[in-house]
């Protein structure tokens, strides 16, 4: 039985992103949108982005030194170990989970309020394809600005491990440099956009489809708000598995 | 004009609307009256097409709605302008950019004439002056009258009003009302008004479809409902005392001539 409620929700979910992409009825309110949903979900993301991804560059960089550093390590373990982290996990999967709460919960509570208060109604009435004009600007958005976050994330990341060495003087500035040019393969950076590329297509669209489709009141809009949050922050851990896996 | 022809609705096993066969004409002021809960708003769901009938049919101008392609009617909306409950105005927009939003969706003007167009129906409600406000910004009233300026902004042929004067006092339901049945009479529109407002009903209702537990109870102008004998209209009308004892009193001063 929950089987067949789960396989009702996904075909729901089918049906919604069918009319989300079908070719806009308007290109130049399209492009007004996308610019809109860029700036709100992705240049508005920019600064939490920083803030974690500074600190929790710093934090591993810290931990790295503490507790895995020792006589018997070559010296760049720190720096390599953090570089590895922020960028095949942290500014991806990580950062995205985050983004999940920040962004999903933003176009659950956006679209269900609106789906209540008739807006999307209003919509529909006047001829316009509600899914394609609400939805897919926002996704587009998402997966344009996702790749410039990864970077900004994994930047800052090793910013602020930097900051470690040289204002904390946890380990020495030349250690963490050598640490963090060690093997490097750029393969590693295409990944984590690629990752978050799909993680991106999550967020933006499985919090769209939980507010689009809110029947009801301003308690289910919350309802809707939780649920997507939920929803993506598990579709993101569990596509992070295979994601990892196909890509290594 | 619309038509409907033996439309139902069902919810599973609750039937909602009943064998409803009703004609709405053009260039009138067409009410949906009955008690919360008799199904109007259900009515004008399938009328619309937000909600697809059980069985029957919907005829516009002759052309059957509900059996259009999924284009067709995405076509037809455009010819309707639909005024909801909560006026359903877009709260990140502001007065004018509501008002331009079906013009910079479907028409093909430039924007000096979509902003001129949007200005020229702005006015049609007294609105000069609101367009740079948000929705937030602007009493009940004033939205609804947004709503209106939103929905004739296209032409329509057919306006849809889903309870136009609720939460309003009955001064601004006044105003309301008279625009409504103005812009009716200008643009020779089908206007199709959901509303339980009494002053609604003996005001402007031209052409008054009374609902009673999903079924077309009664049909006729406002005229005809003082000399009703329809019993369930009239204690749906006349509910109040007041109301009882001024339809006496229209009665007898009518049977003393």
């Amino acid at each position: 039985m929950i089987i067949l409620k789960y396989l009702a929700i996904l075909g729901r979910y089918l049906i919604v992103m069918g009319r989300t992409f079908s070719v806009p009825e308007k290109m130049r309110m399209f492009f007004k949108s996308y610019v809109k949903e860029m700036a709100q979900l992705g240049v508005n993301s920019i600064g939490i982005v920083l803030l974690i991804s500074f600190f929790i560059g710093a934090v591993i960089c810290i931990q790295m030194k503490l507790n895995i550093q020792s006589p018997w390590m070559p010296r760049w373990v720190s720096g390599y170990t953090t570089r590895e982290i922020m960028l095949l996990e942290f500014s991806s999967s990580i950062m995205c989970l985050i983004l999940a709460g920040k962004v999903g919960s933003n176009i659950a509570s956006e679209l269900g309020t609106m789906r209540v208060t008739q807006q999307i109604d209003a919509l529909e009435i006047m001829g316009v394809n509600s899914a394609s004009y609400l939805i897919l600007p926002k996704i587009m958005g998402m997966l344009t600005i996702m790749p410039f976050l990864v970077i900004f994330s994994s930047a800052t990341g090793i910013l602020g491990a930097y900051a470690t060495a040289y204002v904390g003087h946890v380990l020495p500035p030349d250690d963490l440099t050598l640490g963090l040019q060690h093997s490097f393969k750029p393969w590693f950076m295409w990944m984590s956009i690629i990752k978050s590329q799909f993680f991106a297509f999550i967020i933006s669209s499985v919090p769209a489809f939980c507010g689009y489709t809110v029947e009801g009141g301003s308690v289910n809009v919350g309802k809707a708000s939780t649920d997507a949050v939920v929803t993506s922050s598990v579709l993101i851990l569990f596509s992070d598995v295979f994601l990892t896996q196909l890509l290594s | 004009m619309i038509e409907t022809k033996n439309l139902c609705k069902s919810f599973e096993s609750r039937e909602v609307l009943k064998d409803i066969s009703t004609v709405f004409e053009d260039g009138k002021t067409n009410l949906i009256i009955g008690q919360s809960g008799s199904g109007k708003t259900v009515l004008m769901k399938n009328l619309v097409g937000l909600l697809d009938p059980t069985s029957g049919q919907v005829l516009y101008d002759g052309r059957d709605f509900v059996a259009m392609s999924k284009s067709e009617k995405v076509h037809m909306r455009r010819e309707m302008g639909m005024i909801f409950q909560s006026a359903a105005l877009f709260d990140s927009m502001t007065v004018l950019e509501n008002v331009m939003f079906p013009l910079d969706m479907f028409s093909t003007m430039n924007l000096r004439e979509r902003t001129k167009r949007a200005m020229d129906c702005l006015d049609r409600v007294n609105l000069v002056g609101a367009e740079e406000k948000f929705p937030g910004e602007i009493s009940g009233g004033m939205q609804k009258r947004v709503a209106i300026a939103r929905a004739i902004a296209l032409n329509p042929k057919y306006l849809f009003c889903d309870e136009p004067n609720s939460g309003l006092d009955p001064k601004t339901s006044l105003v309301i009302d008279d625009l409504l049945q103005g812009i009716t009479k200008e643009f020779n529109i089908t206007t199709i008004i959901n509303t339980h407002d009494m002053n609604s009903v003996m005001g402007i209702g031209e052409n008054i479809v009374f609902i009673y537990e999903g079924h077309k109870e009664w049909q006729g102008k406002s005229d005809e409902i003082m000399h009703s004998t329809n019993t369930r209209l009239t204690d749906f009308i006349f509910a109040s005392d007041l109301l009882k004892n001024m339809r006496q009193l229209v009665i007898e001063k009518e049977n003393t001539k």
